[in-house]
């Protein structure tokens, strides 16, 4: 009897893990090449072709810096995000960014304004903060509401 | 040898050309002096030019008015963006062998910067400065 109890288990278990095993997410050499040189290469998925596009036309001013790339390779990274990207207009935002998209805000909406500025997280472009494992393809986030309700009594 | 070892070789060789672009601090020098002679007859590269424009204000980006901003002045440690805090791996070849080992990269961040602290494209002449000072001082 707790020999089956154990089986059951165990197949229990490697159900749950096969539950939450992450498909790969599509990558390119190129991408991860030039835009992680400054930052986390991030993901196609988080924003449509339409806002893709606006953002790698203006790479000379990208938020505060030069960021041109020779025609080729923006070309290919383009396509690259374009391919992968999301359609509609919750993926969409006028400030080029990623974090100005609907999307994202319906998703963060929890995180307290303060949360964004202190020295762990430094701005919303640093997704690794609180989504540790995000470069392996794994958004969910380490550091809840709790955590930063904790954290920023001090 | 035989033919599979010669293969062999050869992929190895064309897999480390991968990896170490080719180019040397010293190489890169010495291909902008080459472009800069052809405008400046009698060219002759100068560290010393190379330090003044490193730490020249140029007076176009409120935030990063000179080279230094951001790479500090001391090029054996690392620097820091001043705008995205990014920190940026030390100038100097001797404590960072990366450094100046691919002319792709290198043209594209002086594209990058030049425009951004300069306001405008580096002539090869600047940019074999530039190079000299960083390796070997001025």
């Amino acid at each position: 009897m707790n020999f089956l109890v154990a089986l059951m288990l165990m197949v229990g278990c490697e159900l749950a893990q096969a539950e939450v095993t992450i498909p790969p997410e599509p990558t390119n050499k190129k991408w991860k090449e030039e835009c992680a040189s400054c930052h986390m290469a991030f993901p196609p998925k988080f924003m449509s072709a339409k806002a893709w596009q606006r953002l790698m036309l203006g790479l000379e001013h990208h938020f505060g810096t030069n960021a041109a790339l020779d025609p080729d390779d923006n070309k290919e990274i383009l396509d690259f995000l374009q391919s992968n990207a999301t359609e509609g207009t919750e993926f969409f935002a006028l400030n080029h960014r990623i974090s100005g998209t609907r999307y994202f805000k319906n998703n963060h909406s929890k995180v307290p304004n303060e949360a964004w500025t202190i020295e762990l997280v430094k701005s919303r472009a640093n997704c690794t903060a609180c989504h540790i494992a995000a470069e392996k393809g794994n958004w969910k986030p380490v550091l809840d509401d709790s955590f930063f309700t904790g954290h920023l009594k001090y | 040898m035989s033919a599979k070892k010669l293969c062999c070789a050869l992929l190895l060789l064309a897999g480390m050309n991968q990896v170490f672009a080719g180019d040397t601090p010293d190489s890169l020098v010495a291909g902008y002096v080459a472009e800069a002679s052809a405008t400046t007859p009698g060219f002759t590269v100068s560290g010393q030019r190379g330090k003044s424009f490193f730490l020249k204000e140029w007076g176009v980006s409120d935030k990063m008015p000179t080279c230094n901003a951001c790479h500090g002045k001391n090029l054996k440690i690392e620097g820091k963006h001043v705008v995205t805090d990014k920190i940026i791996k030390p100038m100097d070849p001797s404590v960072n062998p990366e450094r100046f080992s691919s002319s792709t990269k290198v043209e594209k961040w002086f594209k990058r910067n030049c425009k951004e602290v300069a306001g405008r494209e580096c002539t090869p002449a600047e940019k074999a400065d530039f190079i000299q000072f960083i390796t070997h001082g001025g």
